[in-house]
C-alpha cells in the first residue's frame, strides 16, 4: 500500500482476512485514495457498513467506523448524517446487503437524496455465507442455491439508483481502480446521494463455481467487459452487447435532504418570532 | 450422498442430520435464506432437491422475514413447510413468528443457536431463541446430531396434531452441534412415513369452502383467541411426550419427551441443562457418582411448553437445584432459571437454588466448570452463602 495512505488504515489490523484474489481489498484501497485526494477533514468523517465480506472493510479503515446489522447500513448512516449534517458519511455495503435484505433502505435513501457516499461492492453473490445467489447474480449463473443456474432476473443497480432519486451514480471496477478513485471523488463532491457501484470479484464463492478461472482471469474479465461511457457513445449497440458501462453514468444535483430539513427549521423558527 | 444406504450409521454434522430429517419428512415448500451456522442445512437440502431426491418447491428468498412469510403463505395453502435460521435471522423474523403462531400454522423451523449482536459474534448461546420465548412457538432443544434429526421428525408430528396446530422451533447449538460430526442413524423412509402421515388441515385456503385467514379480532374476541393458543400449548405437553413414545416404539430411540432425567432417582443435587451441554454434564455426573456424590441431571428438552408439573415435584425430592442458562435476562436472571425456580417453589418445597450463567457466545462449559457447579450446590445446601446468580468463568469476580 502507498505509505502516504497508511494513516487512513488500521495497519495493526492487516493483513486483512479476505481470501487471496478477492476484489474487496482493491476497492477498499481506492476508497482510501479518494478520501486522501479529496481534502476531507478526517476527524469529521464517519464510515458505516452493514454485514458481509465487503462490510468488513470499515474495520480496516482508521476513522470513526460503525459495523452495523445486515442490510441496515443506510438506515444507520441516515441517522448519523441527520444528527450532524456537517459530517462526511460513507457507506460501504455489498450487493446482498444493499439490494436484498436491505433493498428498502436503498431506494428510500436515494429517494431522499440524502448526502451520503455509498460504495456498493458488487461481487454478484453472497460471499460471506458461502455463495448463495444475490439479486445481482446474473441469470444463468451458478450458486449454491441455484445449482442449475439462476432463473431470477437481476437488478441494474445504477438504473435502480437513478430511478429512485440518486443525484450521482457511477460505476467502476476492481480492475479500473484509477477510474474508481475518480468516481468516488466525484461522489464526495456531489451534495446528495452518491452511489458508486464497485464491481468486485469473489473467486472463492462465485468464480470457482462458475469456472471463471484464476483471480487474474476474473480481473481480466472485468477489464474486457467494461466499456467507458465516453467510448460507448461512439459504439454501435452490437459492439456493446454483453458489456457494461463504467464511469459517471448520471449526475444531476438537486434538493438535498439535510439541507431542506435545516431550511424548514430555519423557516419555522423565523415564523415563531 | 444419495448412494448412502438407509438404516446404517452415517458420519454427519448436526446441520446435515437436520437436512436428512427434512428430506424424510417430505415438505412441499422450503424457504431459505443463509446465515451462519445454519446455512449448511438449506444448502444440503438444495442439493437434495437438485438431485431430485426431494420433490418440493425450494425458494431462495431475500431475507428471513420473507422466509417466514413465504413459509406461512405455503402453509395456508395446506403445504408442509420447512425453514431454518439463526441469531440475527431469527430476530429479524420476530414479527412473522407471532403472526404464524397466532394464525396457528404448524410450520417447523430449525434454529442453529447463536448469540445476538452487539458485540458481533457468530458462536453459540441461547440468547436468540430465548428472546423469542413469548412468540407462541413450541421450543425444543437437542443434545446431539441424532437428536436433532429425530426431534425434527417429531416436530412435524407435534405441530400438525390437530389439538396443537402450533409452529415448532427445534434448537441445536451453533458449531458445537451444527458443525461437528457424529455417527448418526438415518431412519428409513417407510418407517418415517408410518410415523408421520401426510399433512392434512382445515386451516387453509380452500376454493370449495372460501374463508378469510389472518383476520382482525376485536377486543371482544382477542382473549378467546389467546385462550385457545394457551390451551393448545397445554395440550402440546401431552403430545410432545406421546410423539416421543411413538417414535421410540418405531425407531428404538426415546428422549423422554419434555424432559429427561439422568441419575436423578435418589439425587440430592440436580443441574438443569438445555442443549449440548447436557452431554458433558452426564460425564460429570458419572464421575461424581463414582466419588459417592448423589448428583443428577435434568435435561430440559421442551422450554415452551414448560414442564411446570415436573419441576413442582422435583422441588420436593432434591436438596438443591442449579440451572445452567446460556443466556441472561438483563435486569433479572437467566430466563430458564426464573421458570424453573417459579415451578420448584411449590408449597412444600425446601429446595435451594443457584443460577449458573455459562457458555455465552461460544465460551466452553468445561467438565471443571460443571464439577464446580455441583460443589456449589452442595455448599449452599450445607448453609454456605453463595450469590444466587453466578457468572461461570468470569475474568474477574
Ligand atoms: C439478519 C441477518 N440475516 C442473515 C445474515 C447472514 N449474512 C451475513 S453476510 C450475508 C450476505 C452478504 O452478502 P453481500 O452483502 O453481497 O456481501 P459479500 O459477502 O458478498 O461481500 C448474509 C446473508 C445476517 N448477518 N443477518
Ligand atoms: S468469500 Fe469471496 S467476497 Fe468473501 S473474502 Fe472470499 S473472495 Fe472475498
Ligand atoms: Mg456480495
Amino acid at each position: 500500500m502507498r505509505p502516504d495512505l497508511h494513516h487512513l488504515f488500521r495497519i495493526d489490523k492487516l493483513p486483512h482476512i479476505w481470501c487471496p484474489g478477492c476484489g474487496h481489498g482493491i476497492i477498499t484501497r481506492t476508497i482510501g485514495e479518494a478520501i486522501a485526494e479529496s481534502d476531507l477533514d478526517l476527524e469529521q468523517t464517519v464510515i458505516v457498513s452493514g454485514i458481509g465480506c465487503s462490510s468488513r472493510a470499515s474495520g480496516y479503515m482508521n476513522f470513526d467506523t460503525l459495523h452495523t446489522l445486515h442490510g441496515r447500513a443506510l438506515a444507520f448512516a441516515t441517522g448519523v448524517k441527520l444528527s450532524n449534517p456537517q459530517l462526511n458519511v460513507f457507506v460501504l455495503t455489498g450487493d446482498g446487503d444493499a439490494t436484498a435484505i436491505g433493498g428498502n433502505h436503498f431506494i428510500h435513501a436515494a429517494r431522499r437524496n440524502i448526502n451520503l457516499n455509498v460504495i456498493l461492492f458488487n461481487n454478484n453473490i453472497y460471499g460471506m455465507t458461502g455463495g448463495q445467489y444475490s439479486p445481482l447474480t446474473p441469470t444463468g449463473k451458478m450458486a449454491t442455491t441455484s445449482p442449475y443456474g439462476n432463473i431470477e432476473n437481476n437488478f441494474d443497480i445504477p438504473a435502480l439508483a437513478i430511478a429512485s432519486g440518486a443525484s450521482y451514480v457511477a460505476r467502476g471496477t476492481a480492475f479500473h481502480d484509477k477510474l474508481l478513485v475518480d468516481c468516488i471523488k466525484e461522489g464526495i463532491k456531489n451534495k446528495g446521494f452518491s452511489l458508486i457501484e464497485a464491481m468486485s470479484m469473489c473467486p472463492t464463492s462465485y468464480g470457482r463455481r462458475n469456472k471463471m478461472g484464476t483471480p487474474a482471469d476474473m480481473l481480466n474479465d472485468l477489464k474486457t467487459s467494461a466499456v467507458n461511457i465516453n467510448v460507448a457513445k461512439k459504439l454501435t449497440p452490437e459492439k456493446l452487447e454483453g458489456k457494461f458501462l463504467i464511469g459517471t453514468l448520471h449526475h444531476k444535483p438537486y434538493r438535498e435532504f439535510t439541507e431542506e430539513y435545516d431550511k424548514l427549521i430555519d423557516r419555522l423558527r423565523k415564523e415563531d418570532i | 450422498m444419495s448412494e448412502l444406504k438407509m438404516e446404517k450409521k452415517h458420519f454427519l454434522s448436526g446441520d446435515e442430520a437436520v437436512a436428512y430429517a427434512v428430506k424424510l419428512c417430505k415438505p412441499d415448500v422450503i424457504a431459505a435464506y443463509p446465515i451462519t451456522p445454519q446455512t449448511v442445512i438449506v444448502e444440503k437440502i438444495s442439493e437434495f432437491v437438485a438431485a431430485k431426491e426431494m420433490d418440493c418447491q425450494y425458494l431462495h428468498v431475500e431475507s428471513e422475514h420473507s422466509a417466514m412469510a413465504a413459509s406461512m403463505g405455503a402453509s395456508l395453502m395446506g403445504s408442509r413447510t420447512f425453514t431454518a435460521t439463526s441469531s440475527q435471522g431469527l430476530l429479524y423474523m420476530c414479527e412473522m413468528l407471532h403472526y404464524v403462531s397466532g394464525s396457528r400454522f404448524p410450520i417447523v423451523m430449525v434454529n442453529a443457536n447463536r448469540t445476538v449482536a452487539a458485540p458481533w459474534n457468530i458462536y453459540g448461546d441461547h440468547r436468540d431463541s430465548l428472546s423469542q420465548r413469548d412468540s407462541g412457538w413450541i421450543q425444543i432443544y437437542v443434545e446431539n446430531a441424532q437428536e436433532a434429526l429425530d426431534a425434527t421428525i417429531q416436530a412435524y408430528k407435534i405441530a400438525e396434531n390437530s389439538c396443537v396446530s402450533l409452529p415448532v422451533m427445534v434448537n441445536l447449538d451453533g458449531f458445537v452441534l451444527t458443525h461437528t460430526y457424529e455417527l448418526v442413524d438415518i431412519p428409513n423412509q417407510e418407517m418415517v412415513d408410518e410415523f408421520l402421515p401426510s399433512f392434512t388441515t382445515t386451516n387453509k385456503l380452500d376454493f370449495n369452502n372460501p374463508k378469510s385467514l389472518c383476520f382482525s379480532a376485536s377486543p371482544e374476541w382477542q382473549t378467546e383467541f389467546r385462550y385457545q393458543q394457551y390451551e393448545a400449548m397445554e395440550a402440546a405437553k401431552k403430545i410432545i411426550n406421546k410423539a416421543d413414545e411413538e417414535f421410540g416404539k418405531i425407531f428404538g430411540r426415546y428422549y423422554g419427551g419434555m424432559i429427561e432425567e439422568y441419575r436423578c432417582a435418589d439425587a440430592d443435587y440436580a443441574l438443569v441443562a438445555m442443549g449440548s451441554v447436557a452431554g458433558t454434564t452426564r460425564l460429570v455426573v458419572d464421575k461424581l457418582r463414582e466419588e459417592g456424590k448423589k448428583v443428577g441431571l435434568v435435561k430440559l428438552r421442551s422450554y415452551r411448553p414448560f414442564p411446570k408439573e415436573y419441576f413442582q415435584k422435583l422441588g420436593r425430592r432434591v436438596k438443591a437445584v442449579g440451572v445452567i442458562d446460556r443466556d441472561i435476562s438483563f435486569g433479572y436472571e437467566g430466563a430458564v432459571y426464573s421458570d424453573v425456580k417459579g415451578a420448584l417453589f411449590h408449597p412444600g418445597a425446601q429446595v435451594k437454588t443457584i443460577n449458573f450463567i455459562a457458555g455465552l457466545s461460544g465460551r466452553d462449559i468445561t467438565k471443571e466448570y460443571l464439577t464446580e457447579m455441583y460443589q456449589k450446590l452442595e455448599a449452599i445446601d450445607k448453609g454456605q452463602n453463595i450469590a444466587e446468580v453466578q457468572f461461570t468463568g468470569l475474568r474477574w469476580t
